[in-house]
């Protein structure tokens, strides 16, 4: 059994260790195997938690033994995304600032995945503070993409989604404030869902846009990421932001094909800048929802609308919009970092407390959260505040207002994940600015605060995987992960492996 | 379309943020944030009067914890992860000296 142990999908490892076909111990080894072997080439984690992982295995095994009730994720192996408070083991949100960091609490989705008797393989790598869309801004060391080792695994949750796709875990948790689950879910082939902003408690996730962050799941299949929605969602006291409404059964309701499914195609995400390849991916996706006995309608999104300006560049007003936002709430929620109460302090002598704040916030964060941090601070100083972001405040309502009219149409939209595939490691590093419009197709979900879901709806020619993206109306996961399902289950497009696990 | 924006705008802005800069940190960011900046500015074609600025993504009002005790961190919870302490208290350089 160990020998083809990668090869189940979380659900089916489950089912396997409930069954007592596996052990939660055979499962382990076999997932530590797989990271020694290739984490040489990935760098996914940030940490493994070998010694922390045996354990909970082993009281998965003997829960199993004593006749105990099995959890939804029974000796399931999860990644987590490095800025998840764990009670083992580093928080570091690959940044120097917290390269040393123990988290005196537990966040809120990790306690719940622990309570439903998964075991935490370790922490992986992100850009700094969730602050990037390729892993390369992390603190540490890029991650790899496993279909090409030579390119970015998308991020922020790039280390989650390179070790869902390279089998070095069965499944894991991201967190996504502008398409840092759905994004890098493209670009390494698996499934990301981002969640209805309020689903999943944020308690313990290290904040970055409040207004906009959420956690989600990344699996190798819609299966397994309405399996670990299912264990993570729900309403949290501890999160003023949570919502307390029901949140019903994901995994049950899968299967089910959505009856006179209403599909938008916002036309505005199709323009001459998006890659032919994706293109043409999406509209045999939009072909096949067809031939499912789908309804195609032709929706708008105007404040979304994506262009090329002079230059070349791809442009839209909710990339501005987003930024705007997303700088002013982490100006303001990385002021916590001062050398003070956690976190890297200088070793120069100061002369006042704030020498030693400018100093340490100096030395401790990177270049990409610097200029986040200084803009944000920015667009809030007194004479600016009105012209950005005030103004970005109104543009959110129009972008929301824009999919509110969209869901009066239709059940869910269907556009692509990304306007390209996987880049090269160094492409984007030299001009921030072209970093930021790899989330162009994601931005504007998190900004009104939507679930959306990204799949895989091929490979391209060149080896790459292309992300196709649903987007719901809040709350309606249930309706996003059915109509993924649908599409998986009629393509066949489901559980890529990437060349470095065939 | 690019735009530079002033040395001394970003030494400001660095003071306001609390990051100490270098003078070639300095010249680098004027030139990325100015070029950001323009981006930023695509806003204002857009008309807006009369819109409700959005300030959250749903539509939530102020949620009251219930008023019981519970167990917070202790002090040598909150205190583990300090660069530097005193007792139960986090140690600093003096705040009021002689700068202004």
């Amino acid at each position: 059994m160990s020998h083809n142990v990668l090869d189940l999908s979380a659900l089916e490892l489950r089912e396997a260790v409930a069954s007592g076909e596996l052990t939660a111990g055979e499962a382990v080894e076999a997932y530590l195997d797989a990271i020694e072997r290739r984490e040489p080439h990935l760098r996914a984690y940030n940490e493994v938690l070998a010694d922390e992982a045996r354990a909970q295995a082993d009281q998965v095994d003997a829960q199993r033994r004593d006749g105990l009730p099995m959890g939804p994720l029974a000796g399931v192996p999860v990644a987590l995304k490095d800025n998840l408070c764990t009670p083992f083991g580093h928080t570091t949100c690959s940044s120097k600032m917290l390269a040393d960091f123990r988290a005196p609490y537990t966040a809120t989705a990790v306690a719940k995945l622990r309570q439903a008797g998964a075991v935490i393989l370790g922490k992986t790598n992100l850009d700094e503070f969730a602050m990037g869309s390729s892993t390369e801004n992390s603190g540490f060391a890029p991650t790899c993409n496993p279909w090409d080792p030579k390119r970015v695994p998308g991020g922020s949750s790039g280390g989650s989604a390179a070790a869902v796709a390279a089998r070095t875990c069965a499944a894991a948790l991201g967190s996504d404030t502008g398409g840092s689950i759905r994004q890098p879910a493209a670009f390494c082939g698996v499934v990301g869902l981002k969640p209805t902003y309020g689903r999943v408690s944020r308690f313990g996730l290290v904040a970055y846009g409040s207004s906009l962050d959420q956690i989600g799941p990344l699996g190798r299949d819609v299966a397994d990421a309405a399996l670990l929605a299912d264990v993570i969602s729900g309403y949290d006291p501890k999160d003023s932001t949570s919502i307390d409404r029901p949140v019903g059964d994901f995994l049950a309701g899968l299967d089910r094909p959505v009856h006179n499914l209403r599909v938008g195609w916002p036309g505005e995400f199709f323009s001459d800048a998006l890659d032919g390849e994706i293109r043409s991916a999406i509209e045999k996706a939009r072909d096949l929802y067809k031939e499912l006995g789908a309804t195609i309608v032709d929706v708008s999104l105007p404040h979304s609308r994506i262009d090329t300006d002079a230059a070349g560049n791809l442009s839209s007003y909710a990339v501005a919009c987003y930024y705007i936002v997303a700088m002013a709430e982490a100006s303001s929620n990385l002021a916590r970092y001062d050398g003070v109460h956690y976190g890297h302090r200088t070793d120069r002598p100061c002369d006042d407390i704030l020498d030693l704040y400018s100093r340490s916030r100096a030395e401790g964060l990177g270049e990409e959260v610097k200029r986040r941090i200084m803009l944000g601070t920015y667009t809030l100083s007194a004479g600016y505040y009105d012209a950005y972001y005030h103004k970005a405040l109104k543009v959110r309502r129009l972008i929301k207002n824009d999919f509110d009219r969209a869901f009066e149409q239709c059940d869910v939209l269907l556009c692509p994940t990304t306007p390209t595939t996987a880049f090269a490691l160094g492409e984007k590093t030299a001009d921030p600015l072209t970093m930021y419009l790899a989330d162009i197709y994601t931005i504007s979900v998190n900004l009104a605060g939507l679930p959306g879901l990204s799949l895989p709806a091929g490979v391209s020619a060149a080896g790459l995987p292309i992300g196709m993206q649903l987007i719901g109306p809040v709350f309606r996961e249930d309706l996003l992960l059915r109509a993924g399902r649908m599409f998986e289950k009629a393509s066949g497009i489901s559980r890529l492996a990437p060349p470095m696990v065939q | 379309m690019s735009k530079t924006i002033e040395s001394d705008l970003v030494r400001h802005i660095g003071k306001l943020s609390r990051i100490e800069l270098t003078d070639q940190e300095t010249q680098t960011l004027a030139t990325q944030l100015g070029a950001i900046l323009v981006y930023f500015d695509k806003l204002q074609g857009l008309p807006t009067d009369g819109v409700e600025p959005m300030v959250h993504a749903l539509e939530v009002h102020n949620a009251l914890a219930d008023d019981v005790p519970h167990q917070s961190l202790t002090a040598d919870q909150a205190l583990a992860n300090a660069p530097d302490r005193d007792g139960d208290f986090f140690k600093v350089p003096k705040v009021i000296g002689d700068s202004q």
